[in-house]
């Protein structure tokens, strides 16, 4: 055990070399790339025995670690972004196929207009794919996550590749410390890569086959299993994660301060922190909140929600994504989980496209939100922008819009 | 503690702002750096951040009210509101003779001549990271000489780890009140 | 990279998109066939280009260096004796 510090990215390549991956590909792109050049790096001075290859996109990228993975080997690749987008075909096939891997995804906005700041748009976009999806909130926890992701991925009850989230530049790039295992404690926690079938030329099996609907059909049904049973996965996980190297996220849903919380704050990422800082500041001037942060956002952590979440006075959800013509993700997700209970919900968007959100801006919403409540005794808002700071009015928003015509 | 970097592109504010969160977690402290990335050029006005605590620091939006700001270029002072947010009793460490930010504790010192006389010039630009750290340890003592310099013979190697640490060396000593 | 195929089943419901050649719903697709391979071993070196190539996985190595062909699956493509380096593979009409 060593405590460095690292930035995000160089997190997620130290777990990749503590997980002995044996195959990595990838394209990049910002705010990703400093993963896949710490990694070569690694290969270059023979730190990692694994084999890099470059391709020429991110399809081919997805492409060639699922062909790696599906021949037996432990394989990762990274990416963010439009990158994401565009290996988004192979995102569905890897899943499908049930071939565990791994892959960190550095959370950016998508243009147009071209952005390069966090937000949850890209993860978002890959809700419904089979994918596992964790999201991390800190440097620490980005290492602890791949290195679980692997060990999810791999289990036979499980069988689904593993997305690792990760904040661009709030995490990626920011340095804090990290304390990095040891190599002998990791192989000793991680089994060695177990997998549904092994593709070889010396095996008759066919790939990508037609199958008749019916079957296709119980194919989703035997995914959407795998998911169910992936969160009693997710939390032995975390449980023996923690066993031996002492740290724990709460699996599924991290609590803080949830239990005696009047208002629940129920958001996922790095400004969760900022949540939790302002839910201690409210505290102080006696507003009860706490913070329910959603580690995994695939498998959605239904029962673990209405455990913490049902009897509270109200649940505000903070998205940093919009499903257009929708709205937030997440809070689609926490309201149509608690319609049964009749909890009093809001959803609040914000800081889109790296929007900075302060433990301020947090504090204004949930005081607004609060003293709404109270005047009306229950309320359903589903969506409730916090506009960037000077943009509030219409009017404000009118002059923008004049401007960049 | 909340730490500020105005810089110009290319003079290494983002590197000052990681070297000093480096040598706090080295000290065992808790630490962070991060720069924002706007449309950034070499020589465009560039801001990078550092907190430092003795508790995990959760919060991760930029910094609003710094307590300390350091200045890598006297005219960044004529381009943006560098005491922007401040607070009071807050320490202004800044590469200049003269310029000051009124009602603060000011810091100056020659940061360009001493990388200029050291050699520390990449296509043409003082690089002036290191030296501004030197300075910074003087003014604040946020983190010890030792720290600092361990931080940076760690990350540049050889010849170039002498001359940097030479260059914090001299900033420290020759820094000023002003 | 060591790992020998197998095929590890998971737990549960688990359903791969995976298939062994098998009859299927329209059964032998041998049937298909209008002209057939035909393996002349005297020619044949057992190079392999044929099995590595065959569409549907209907060469069959014999152990003795030579290929064989699984009629019962062969479509008759004509792969096989296109690619083949020794002209060890000739098409014939069937019937």
């Amino acid at each position: 055990m060593v405590v460095r510090s690292l930035t995000g990215n160089y997190a997620v390549a130290y777990a990749v070399k503590l997980a002995r991956v044996q195959v990595v590909s990838a394209y990049p792109i910002t705010p990703q790339t400093t993963i896949v050049e710490k990694l070569s790096e690694m290969i270059e001075k023979g730190e990692l025995k694994a084999k890099m290859v470059r391709v020429e996109s991110e399809h081919s990228a997805l492409a060639t670690v699922f062909g790696a993975a599906s021949g037996g080997a432990r394989a990762f690749t990274a990416t963010s972004s439009h990158g994401l987008l565009y290996m988004h075909e192979v995102v569905w096939w890897a899943a499908g196929s049930r071939i565990p891997l791994v892959m960190a995804v550095v959370a950016r906005s998508i243009g147009p207009p071209w952005n390069i700041h966090v937000d949850h748009q890209d993860i978002f976009d890959q809700r419904d794919t089979g994918w596992i999806i964790g999201v991390a909130q800190e440097n620490q926890e980005v290492l602890d996550m791949t290195l679980q992701a692997f060990r999810i991925s791999e289990d036979p009850r499980v069988y689904l590749p593993v997305m690792v989230g990760l904040d661009g530049f709030i995490l990626s790039h920011t340095r804090a410390p990290v304390d990095v295992p040891d190599q002998d404690l990791v192989d000793e926690w991680l089994p060695p890569r177990r997998q549904p079938y092994v593709i070889s030329p010396e095996t008759n099996v066919v790939m990508g086959n037609i199958a008749p609907d019916e079957v296709h059909y119980l194919m989703r049904y035997s995914m959407h299993e795998a998911m169910e049973r992936a969160k009693r996965v997710i939390e032995e996980v975390d449980r023996s994660y923690a066993e031996v190297f002492g740290r724990s996220y709460g699996g599924l849903i991290e609590c803080y301060k949830c239990d005696d919380a009047d208002i629940l704050v129920v958001i996922t990422g790095s400004w969760s922190g900022d949540a939790k800082h302002a839910a201690d500041r409210l505290r102080s001037i006696g507003i009860n909140v706490g913070v329910a942060r959603v580690r995994f956002i695939r498998p959605w952590p239904r029962e673990r929600l209405v455990e913490i979440a049902r009897d509270k006075k109200l649940v505000i959800v903070f998205d940093r994504a919009v499903s257009m013509g929708s709205l937030g993700p997440l809070f689609m997700e926490v309201s149509s989980t608690l319609y049964p209970y009749g909890t009093s919900l809001a959803g609040v968007i914000a800081g889109l496209a790296g929007v900075d959100v302060s433990y301020e801006d947090f504090e204004r919403a949930i005081k607004t939100l609060v003293s709404k409540l109270e005047e009306q005794g229950r309320l359903y808002i589903p969506q409730f922008w916090l506009f960037p700071e000077g943009f509030e009015s219409e009017e404000k928003r009118l002059e923008v819009a004049r401007k960049w015509l | 503690m909340e730490i500020r970097f105005h810089g110009r592109g290319g003079q290494g504010a983002v590197t000052a702002a990681n070297l000093l969160a480096d040598a706090a977690i080295r000290e065992g402290k808790y630490a962070q750096a991060f720069p924002h990335f706007g449309a950034e050029r070499r020589g465009a006005p560039v801001v990078a951040f550092a907190r430092i605590s003795d508790r995990p620091i959760e919060i991760h939006s930029r910094i609003k009210n710094p307590d300390i700001i350091v200045v890598l270029d006297p005219r960044i002072f004529d381009l943006v509101n560098v005491a922007d947010g401040l607070k009071p009793g807050g320490i202004v460490v800044a590469n200049s003779t003269v310029r000051r930010v009124e009602g603060y504790t000011n810091y100056c010192v020659d940061a360009t001549g001493i990388a200029r006389r050291l050699g520390l010039v990449i296509s043409g630009w003082p690089v002036v990271n290191t030296t501004m750290l030197g300075a910074l340890v003087r003014a604040t003592g946020i983190v010890s000489l030792d720290s600092i310099l361990g931080v940076v013979r760690e990350n540049f190697r050889g010849k170039l780890g002498e001359v940097n640490s030479r260059a914090v060396l001299e900033a420290y000593e020759s820094a000023r009140r002003c | 990279m060591t790992v020998q195929p197998r095929i590890v089943r998971g737990e549960g419901f688990f359903l791969a998109p995976i298939s062994r050649p098998a009859e299927g719903s329209i059964g032998k697709t041998g049937t298909w066939r209008t002209m057939r391979p035909v393996v002349d071993l005297e020619k044949c070196t057992g190079c392999y280009v044929c099995w590595l190539y065959c569409p549907e996985n209907t060469i069959v190595k014999t152990g003795d260096g030579k290929v064989a062909i699984d009629y019962d699956y062969c479509k008759g493509c004509g792969v096989c004796a296109e690619v083949c380096p020794f002209k060890a593979i000739r098409m014939v009409e069937e019937g």
